[in-house]
Order: structure tokens, then sequence, then C-alpha cells
């Protein structure tokens, strides 16, 4: 059959070995459409920055570079200000760096260096099945048990022991930057974990062994591993930055949806994403809509840039010993 | 030091517990089988979440029919044909993809469907789905086909067959099993999904009526009882909610199963 084809349909010859170096025309169409379909990803990616960029083109001209540093967020009187979304953004996220980051180190050091197989593998599984739970069932489970659980077991502590700090000061409701935080924390735990877990089975055991060999304790090679592993942890760290700061169910639930700015953790606030999930739907008039939507271009030009940054620092330590790419 | 990380370990499972428990106790109180197969009413009149899980199943349908055979095409170009710069492109906008905030999906499907469409519809939520979706499947297939030995590739090329019939008829089929569970864990990862239905398919009190009509979901309908006020629909979100982990536990416990041997 295919000799049949190649014969019907003469093709120059230059361009037939572009389509196939096989020379077999339906290794041509399939080479074609496979690349097709690659060229659709491509696609898709710039597609997304065009039709983010020409939707909120309103809102990108009628207040430029204003749009994110403007403190005012008012619909009805049409002016829109992104600063208080940004900052709570960079704050929850922080928030859920502090607590995930020495979390997801020593789970990954406990189920790579220290604990025996038989142990590491469904323990390894436990966690990553905390990234499995849908982002609105943490939400659910964050409004009714976490929230009162913060509000009348460690808030009250924070503010008695800390309360010098303007961050552990103001009114305790359990609905607050610090509620989303520790939500994040749970949520981006299984995921910086997991990479920073396959980052350390990257490092050689060559590594290992000279350091037991020139006399170190167990932990000191640990450290040593920690250090030649430290590209992809960082990797591991800004991934979970990523996450973090594009989540949005969750955090909308728990984060109080108030656009202020203020130094306490107790502090209800609003985020980029969480804006657009509650304002969408309702946003009355075209540079409304558009602003929202400016959000949205933000929210993605931020998570590329950082996810790209992650994947570039994880892959150095990755592929340099096993080749293969790192799980999503 | 063994105990300090034993001590991180134990807190990442132990709040896996808290919440699964959680899910548990609450949710089996309002589980009955009316529950199941009603569609909501007004608040003291019971209800369900029968058009629910039916819309979840329609929008999970549509995003399969997009995303998967889309997302084997490109982890096969990926792992066969791209090995030049063009693939590692791909490859890196496929992974920086998947860390794209689910939200902004939503808008981008929003922006070039249900603006177009003038309503919102199972078919752009479907849409929006599939395309959380086509970058976990890529990437398992690409990571599968890799696994596939090269003596089988060589025997078949040393039969006379062409790369194409190489590829779809002994590579795709000896990786079968590996996509598939790609693929489970896809549709795992896409029925939780909420951010991107919340302005495409956005959501409805009846049963389906058509692909481009606004569907309801399981994940939207938690979202708008977990953020009432009444007491009845809180009770009515855990209770979607431990039908909705069941469908992910139960995918994550199978693929955990069938892959048990590989990993």
């Amino acid at each position: 059959m295919e000799e049949v084809l190649a014969h019907r349909t003469p093709l120059p010859e230059k361009l037939r070995r572009v389509l196939s170096p096989t020379g077999n025309v339906g290794d041509g169409v399939f080479r074609l459409l496979m690349f097709a379909v690659a060229l659709l990803m491509l696609l898709i990616v710039v597609a997304m920055i065009l039709a983010l960029a020409s939707h909120s083109m309103l809102s990108l001209r009628g207040f430029g570079f204003q749009f994110l540093v403007g403190r005012e967020w008012d619909p009805v009187k049409e002016k829109f200000g992104a600063l208080a979304f940004v900052f709570g953004t960079i704050v929850s996220s922080l928030i859920a760096l502090i607590i995930s980051v020495p979390l997801s180190l020593g789970i990954a050091i406990f189920l790579v260096e220290q604990a025996p197989r038989f142990l590491s593998r469904p323990i390894g599984f436990l966690v990553e099945l905390l990234a499995a739970i849908p982002s609105v069932v943490y939400g659910l489970w964050g409004i009714f048990v976490l929230a009162p659980f913060l509000r009348e077991h460690v808030d009250p502590f924070l503010e008695r022991w800390f309360g010098w700090l303007p961050l552990f000061r103001g009114p305790i409701t359990g609905i607050g930057l610090l509620t989303g935080g520790v939500i994040l924390a749970i949520m981006v735990t299984p995921i910086i974990s997991a990479v920073v877990r396959d980052v350390l089975e990257a490092v050689p055991d060559t590594q290992r062994e000279a350091a037991l060999a020139l006399g170190a304790t167990k932990w000191e090679t640990t450290l040593v591993v920690l250090a030649n592993g430290a590209p992809g942890i960082a990797g591991a760290i800004i991934l979970g930055l990523g996450r973090a700061i594009g989540e949005t169910m969750a955090v909308t639930m728990v984060i109080g949806n108030r656009a202020e700015i203020s130094l306490s953790v107790f502090h209800p606030s609003y985020t980029l994403a969480s804006v657009i999930a509650n304002e969408f739907t309702e946003a009355t008039g075209d540079l409304y809509l558009s602003a929202l939507i400016e959000l949205g271009l933000i929210l993605f030009l931020v998570t590329f840039v950082v996810n790209a940054i992650a994947r570039l620092l994880v892959w150095r330590v990755t592929r340099q010993t096993v080749g293969a790419g790192m799980a999503a | 030091m063994t105990s300090l990380t034993a001590l991180c370990t134990l807190v990442a499972v132990g709040t896996l517990a808290i919440i699964l428990s959680y899910i548990a106790m609450r949710g089996i109180s309002s589980l009955t089988f009316r529950f199941l197969v009603d569609t909501p009413k007004p608040v003291g009149e019971g209800g369900g979440i029968g058009n629910a899980i039916v819309g979840s199943a329609v929008l999970l349908l549509l995003s399969c029919i997009v995303g998967i055979p889309v997302g084997i095409a490109t982890g096969v170009y990926l792992a066969e044909i791209g090995r030049d710069w063009f693939g590692n492109i791909v490859r890196f906008l496929i992974d920086t993809l998947t860390g794209v905030p689910s939200i902004v999906t939503g808008v981008f499907i929003y922006a070039l469907i249900v603006l177009k469409m003038r309503h919102f519809s199972a078919l752009a939520g479907g849409i929006a789905l599939a395309l959380i979706m086509i970058p976990i499947v890529a990437r398992t297939t690409e990571e599968m086909i890799k696994l596939v030995p090269h003596s089988l590739r060589e025997g078949a090329f040393a039969l006379g067959a062409p790369q194409w019939r190489v590829t779809l008829g002994v590579v795709l089929p000896a990786a079968g099993s590996g996509i598939a569970t790609g693929a489970m864990l896809a549709i795992a990862r896409v029925s939780g999904e909420t951010a991107p239905l919340l302005f495409t398919a956005f959501g409805s009190r009846f049963f389906p009526n058509g692909v481009t009509e606004p569907i309801a979901s399981l994940t939207v309908q938690i979202y708008n009882y977990a953020i009432s006020p009444y007491d009845e629909w809180h009770a009515q979100a855990w209770a979607a909610t431990l039908v909705l982990m069941s469908l992910i536990l139960s995918i994550n416990l199978a693929v955990r199963f069938l892959t048990r041997k590989r990993f």
C-alpha cells in the first residue's frame, strides 16, 4: 500500500527528504501530523499571551504602570489598582514557603537518605497523595476546620508571645493572611518535597561514599548531598512558589477577600487569583472586565517566568545524571 | 537529626489523615441515595447533587476526547521525532504550561470561546479542562515511550516496517499501560478543578441539556455550598466532597496498584 501511494504522489525530491528521511510517504504524513500537534502546543502558549493581552488592552492603555502600584480598586468609580492584590499574593506565598520549605526538606531527606526502602515508598506515596486533594476541598476544610483551629489555639498563642511585633497584632478572626498561608503551605509541601526527592536521588552515590570515607558522620554526609543538589533544591522551592502564587480556590475561601494592605498576618487580604475568581462573573462594564483579564495576564507572565527558572534549575541537576526529565 | 526529619514526614502524613478523616466523618452523615440523584433545592428542602455528578462526567468526557489524543500525540512527537531544538522548546513549554494557574486557563478559554459564543457552555469547560490535561498526558507518554526497549524498535525496523508502523504498531502498544495510567492520573487531577470552570461551564441547577448550555459540576457545587451561610448546604458540601474524593482516591490507588512493579 505504501509503495502504491509513493508512486501516485510524486513529491519534489527535496521536500520528500525533509518530510521523511526514510523515503516512505506514510512516514512523511505521520511525522507531519505529529509535528502539527507539537506546533499546536507552541500556538496555545502564543494564543494565551495574545488573547489575554488583547482583552486587557482597555485597562493596559488606561492605567499603564499605575495599575501595578495603584492602591484603589473601585469598580463603581472605575479606578483599578492592583497593589493590594499583589501584596496579598506575595505575603501569603511567602508564609507558605516559610512553613513548607523546612518541612519539605525534612521529608525529602528522611525518605531518600534515612528511611529504609520498604518504608520510604508507601510514605512517599502518602505525601504525594496530599497533592491529589483538590483545591476546593482544601478550601472547605480550611473554612470549617483549620480557620477555627487557628482562631482558638494558634493565633492567640502567637499574639501573646510575639504580639510585640506588628505582624501578630490585630483582631483575630481565623480568616486572613496566616490561614491562607498555612493552607498554601500544606498544598505546596508535596510538590516541593517530590522535586527535592528527585534531586537528592540524582546526586551520585560516589558523593556519599566519598564523604563517608573521609570520616563524615551520616548528618555531615547529608549536608554534602544537599550542597550537591543545591540548584535543584532552589528550583524545587521556586516551583512551589509558582504554585502558591497561582493557587485560587483554597486561598479565596480562607483569606477574607478584602483589598487592604496591613502588616498583621491576622488581617484579611486578597490575592490576584482570588479577585479573578470572585469578581469575574459579576464584572459589569468593559473596563472592569479588562482590568480583571489584566490580572490574569500578570498572573500568567509571573508564573510562566517563575516556572521557567525553576525548571532550568531542576534540569541542571537531574539531567546530568539520570538523563530523563523530572515528573511534573 | 533523624527524629527531626521523621517528625516532618509525620506532620505531612498526619495532615493527610486528619483531612481525609474529616471528609469521611462529616460527609457520611448527609450521604443518602436521594442526595446522589436529586437536583439542588432551596434551603430546607433537601436536594442533591445528581445533576452535578452527571455534569462532572460530561465535562470529564469532553476533556478526555480533546485532551488525551492531543496529549498522546504530543508525547509521541517528543519521544520519537522531536529530539532537536524544536522538540526541546515544546518540552520546555509543556513543562511550564503545567505550572500556569488553572484560573488563567479559565480566563483564556473565556476570552477565546465564551465571548465568541456569548454564553457559558459545557464545551468551554471541557476544553479548559483539556488544556490542563494535555501537558500531563504528553509528559507521561514521553517518559513511558522512552522506557520501551530499543531492541523492540530495531526488531520491527529489521522486518522492514516504516517508522509510523513501528511507532503506532509496536512502541505505543508496548507503552500502552503506562500511558493509560498517566491518562488516569490526568483525569483525577482535572476532576478536582474548580477555578477554570467558574466562568466557562459556570454551573446549573438542572440536569445537563446539551454541551452548548452551562453545566453543573461537583467542584463548583462544593464551592458554592461551602461559602453559603447555611448549615444544611455546608453539610451537603461535605457529602459532595466525600463523593469527589472517593473518585480521586480510587483512581490514585488504582494507578499505584497497577504501576507497583514498574516503580
